[in-house]
């Protein structure tokens, strides 16, 4: 048996149990490689439940920095016997399987082409801990100190993690201490180290943070000024809200009074979520709703009124594996096509697609004024591999002369001074107008908002033409909204191709490591990644440029290529699918495999065959 | 529903408010309703209340779902920011807007179907959270609107138009407010005007969740022998438990009264109610006895109507959440954006 070898290269999943306790241990050990300056992504695959069923934790190991899910494991940790069979099967020839070996086990459950190595974990916590509970705790602790010595992480950089994570907590503190050491004596001693996967200290991390997109968008808000959050509970976005109420804990209380800068309401569904970010914006507060899929197809009616009556509403909407209850717990980015025309009658919205947790932060800071500045609701579309995972990204950056872009509001000054004011009247020509926060003056500009069709004052009229110049000016809008919608960003190849493929969202990690795998087998594509929609004309130029675009997505049915074909008046036959909607992330594995695939069929002629000479095998 | 504005001409005699405002200013477009309408008599008692109240137009959001009664905002208040939202979820708009600006007055106006069917729910948490509104559900048991089909509040029994017979309970909304948190629940009647209006005073100066359920007959579909919300049947119903004075500006008591029957109440912003008892037995400062009266009385057919319950004392949406006494609308850069040197710091904590 040959047995793999990689320094810095390599992937580690953990089998466990939900509800053991096992993920901080686990992002314990990541944190600690990172912390040795090799760059690092773990992934939580987890079920929806909260104790019993299996969860997974990836950690892929790539001083190269790809941060995509690469799929596959070199060494499995196995701590669940209900997943044995599935997670032994996984490993890659050569690698390596740790397990628990405090009960024997039968040799037909092992393969012969992968190393074994058994720690007596269970019999090593009953000898040292009398509560269960402890046991059950610093056995994960005890296997992350085994593994750091199996794999060559440095014990003094988990130590000073859990050293801050117990800051002032020194009975937790040592008593962890104590059994992470306890774990890597034990393999010192006893187990096959150093195993042939290695990691060795370098300086590829930077000054790169590890961050979860939920957290960051959180802090996009409290940045973005949102002052107003309205949430209902749903997988996998509930933990933004609950950051978003950690950080104004933080920042937002004020100093003198000790009161609240901040309103956060658990709402009792998404209906009254959207309905109270709604009133909010129309009442002049940032607000905004973090949901996922199912949310957004109950805020629906609601987002048509505020599309049709011009009120702002940022929506993060933290996407995960549909039609309905779908998987909770899985990710995907189905919900293109549900949030770009969410609502009854001709609606259509601007949509943000961050790719990590940094631009998760950017673009809810950027969703809200984009909100006032287009008094619509936009949408910040992430997922939940962004949403829930903690990723290396470029640290979070604020330009302090920036400030929140209010859009067109006339004030008490303005309307004072005898300033027009009709709500729907487009006097700069941008199909944008202005609108005025109730209570501003006693006699002007107060209106009535409806999300009945209204003249450019705002009175109720069922007139055709009426309806029509307001139905066109909402066009108008949407057009206008492009020049401030960020960017598509441009990755072109090393070499001129006729080759394209667009990409969005948590799709981009793997996509980038993707074109490089490509490119070193000879194949050429230009890269475009799309940042929003609606589409600035570079993106449907990129399109036209090429023979063939791959659009790779993580759907059944090419959201964005039906977005993109739809809006862009494209020929369809210029869009290729690249599709990934399993519910796990995507990788780079499977992208290089399907383009490479296809491109040669597109390239290669078939060789004539005759009836005579029959399929000979290979 | 098409917009006609109402001229401004008017007596120059009539007589002004302590901010010098006619009833007039009060107004808003002329009605569109059917002639004889319950909810236009709401509309005048809104108008009514606002005016006797000195409060300035232009500090109240009302905001109404969709139907007959939520049409009737653009009929009062035309210096208001007004908002027409969707069925049935003017209590999550109204909590929003409530939460972005806690100085202006907050007026719900909505329907039987829009309250107690399609929105139920909203309208049952908004009293839950204690919004501070006055919440006033233009209740006549069926839709105007779509042509006379039973909403949820038509009473078991009653009859249709068309002569069907509701077989569903009727849901009593003054009873689930009471039940249910909030902190000033009346009941009235379209048709009684002396007792309404100081009823949406008290419920305008209420520190809390104040709702208000008003029988307002429906004389296109809901005004027939055999229906429970006629003009006809709540007068011979109607059975008043007290009747209110909303004091702003305290006066002692002159008039009067038998030891016992006058309770005054004083409210969390000053205003003072003088609840003269009708029924002796009723006791409104009790949210249990309260609901047991209404409900023992409704099973005889009565319509209890009154300031129901009130928690003088009552504490809101804000105080709950302990958010400042600046409006959140008017906080700017410097108070909510933490800034970059807060940054640097939070990406020093994520290595």
């Amino acid at each position: 048996m040959k047995r793999l070898e990689a320094v810095n290269d390599f992937v580690i999943k953990f089998a466990n149990v939900n509800g053991s306790g096992s993920a901080s241990a686990n992002t314990l050990f990541a944190k600690s490689i990172a912390r040795m300056g090799v760059p690092v992504s773990p992934r939580n695959i987890f079920p929806s439940n909260i104790q019993g069923l299996p969860t997974w934790y990836e950690v892929r190991v790539c001083e190269a920095g790809w941060n995509a899910r690469r799929g596959g494991a070199d060494l499995m940790v196995a701590m669940n016997p209900q997943t044995w069979e599935k997670d032994v099967a996984e490993v890659e020839p050569g690698g390596y399987l740790f397990y628990d070996s405090t009960r024997p086990m039968p040799a037909g459950k092992f393969r012969d082409d992968i190393l074994v190595i058994g720690m007596p974990l269970t019999e090593i916590c009953n000898a040292t801990y009398t509560d269960p509970r402890q046991r059950q705790l610093f056995k994960n602790i005890i296997y992350v100190g085994a593994l750091a010595a199996l794999v060559g992480v440095e014990l003094g950089e988990v130590e000073k993690l859990i050293g801050e994570q117990y800051k002032g907590k020194e009975k937790l503190l040592d008593s962890n201490v104590k059994a992470l050491r306890m774990g890597h004596e034990y393999a010192v001693k006893n187990l096959p180290c150093p195993l042939g996967l290695q990691v060795r200290r370098a300086d590829k991390v930077g000054d790169r943070i590890f961050l979860e997109g939920n957290n960051a968008a959180a802090l996009g808000a409290v940045f973005g000024g949102a002052t107003v959050c309205a949430w209902y509970p749903i997988t996998p976005s509930s933990s933004m809200a609950e950051a978003f109420a950690k950080h104004c804990r933080k920042y937002r209380i004020d100093k003198a009074t000790g009161k609240n800068n901040f309103a956060i309401v658990q709402a009792e569904d998404e209906l009254a979520s959207i309905g109270m970010v709604i009133g909010a914006a129309w009442n002049g507060a940032r607000s905004f709703t973090c949901t996922s899929g199912p949310g957004i197809s109950l805020m629906s009616e609601f987002i048509g009124l505020a599309y049709f009556a011009e009120i702002p509403a940022t929506i993060v909407n933290v996407q995960r594996a549909g039609p309905s209850t779908g998987m909770p717990t899985r990710t995907q980015q189905s919900d293109v096509l549900l949030c770009a025309y969410a609502s009854h009658g001709d609606t259509k919205h601007p949509l943000l697609f961050p790719q990590d947790a940094k631009e998760g932060f950017e673009f809810t800071a950027d969703a809200l004024d984009l909100a006032d500045r287009l008094q619509t609701p936009v949408f910040v579309l992430t997922d939940l591999d962004i949403g829930m995972n903690e990723r290396l990204c470029e640290p979070l950056a604020w330009d302090d002369s920036r400030r929140f872009d209010r859009g067109k509001v006339l004030t008490n000054e303005q309307l004072e001074a005898g300033a027009r004011f009709g709500r729907y009247l487009d006097v700069d020509d941008d199909g944008i107008t202005y609108r005025t926060y109730p209570g501003t003056h006693p006699s002007r500009g107060s209106f009535f908002t409806r999300g009945t069709s209204r003249d450019r004052y705002a009175r109720y009229t069922e007139e055709g033409t009426a309806y029509v110049d307001n139905m066109e000016r909402l066009v108008r809008k949407f057009e206008t909204a492009k020049h401030y919608m960020p960017k598509p960003e441009a990755r072109p190849s090393a070499k001129p191709t006729r080759y394209g493929a667009i990409y969005y969202g948590s799709t981009a990690p793997a996509m980038e490591e993707a074109l490089a795998l490509l490119e070193a087998d000879g194949i050429h594509l230009d890269g475009l990644r799309v940042r929003a929609f609606p589409f600035q004309d570079s993106v449907i130029d990129f399109v036209n440029q090429h023979d063939c675009v791959f659009v790779v997505e993580q759907n059944r049915d090419g959201q964005l290529r039906t977005l993109l074909v739809n809006e862009g008046a494209l020929d369809p036959t210029r869009l290729a699918s690249v599709l990934h909607y399993d519910g796990t992330p995507i990788t780079a594995r499977f992208i290089k495999g399907d383009i490479a695939k296809r491109l040669t069929a597109l390239q290669v002629t078939p060789l004539r065959r005759t009836a005579a000479g029959g399929a000979g095998g290979e | 529903m098409t917009y006609i504005a109402k001229p401004k001409l008017h007596h120059p005699d009539l007589p002004v408010n302590a901010l010098g405002l006619t009833r007039r200013d009060y107004e808003g477009t002329i009605s569109t309703l059917c002639a004889g309408c319950g909810h236009d008599s709401i509309s005048a008692a809104i108008i009514q209340a606002c005016w006797e109240l000195a409060i300035q137009p232009h500090r109240v959001a009302k905001l109404s779902g969709i139907g007959c009664s939520s049409k009737t905002p653009t009929y009062f208040l035309d210096k208001s920011h007004g908002f027409n939202s969707v069925h049935g979820r003017m209590p999550s708009v109204l909590t929003g807007a409530n939460l972005a600006n806690r100085d202006l007055l907050y007026l719900g106006v909505s329907g039987d179907g829009d309250s107690a069917s399609i929105g139920l729910g909203q309208f049952a948490h908004s009293m839950r959270r204690g919004v501070n509104m006055t919440y006033i559900v233009e209740n006549n048991g069926v839709y105007g609107l779509t042509k006379g089909q039973f909403s949820a509040t038509a009473d078991r029994g009653s009859k249709s138009k068309r002569g069907a017979v509701n077989t569903d309970e009727g849901i009593d909304l003054a009873c689930l407010a009471m039940q249910l948190g909030a902190t000033y629940v009346a009941r009235s009647f379209s048709g009684d005007k002396a007792q309404l209006v100081p009823l949406i005073k008290g419920a305008i100066r209420h520190g809390g969740a104040a709702f208000i359920d008003v029988i307002s007959p429906c004389v296109a579909f809901n005004n027939h022998e055999g229906s429970t919300r006629s003009y006809d049947y709540v007068r011979h119903h109607n059975e008043a438990v007290n009747a209110l004075d909303v004091i702003t500006v305290h006066k002692e008591i002159t008039t009067q009264y038998a030891p016992g029957s006058v309770q005054e109440v004083r409210q969390h912003d000053g205003s003072v109610l003088r609840l003269r008892k009708i029924a002796d037995d009723y006791d409104s400062s009790s949210r249990i006895s309260a609901m047991s009266y209404v409900a023992s009385h409704y099973a005889r057919g009565e319509i209890v109507t009154g300031l129901l319950y009130l928690e003088p004392d009552a504490v809101d949406l804000h105080e709950h959440l302990g958010t400042t006494a600046k409006p959140l609308n008017e906080l700017g850069d410097a108070e909510l954006c933490p800034g970059s040197a807060a940054l640097a710091q939070f990406n020093e904590a994520q290595r």
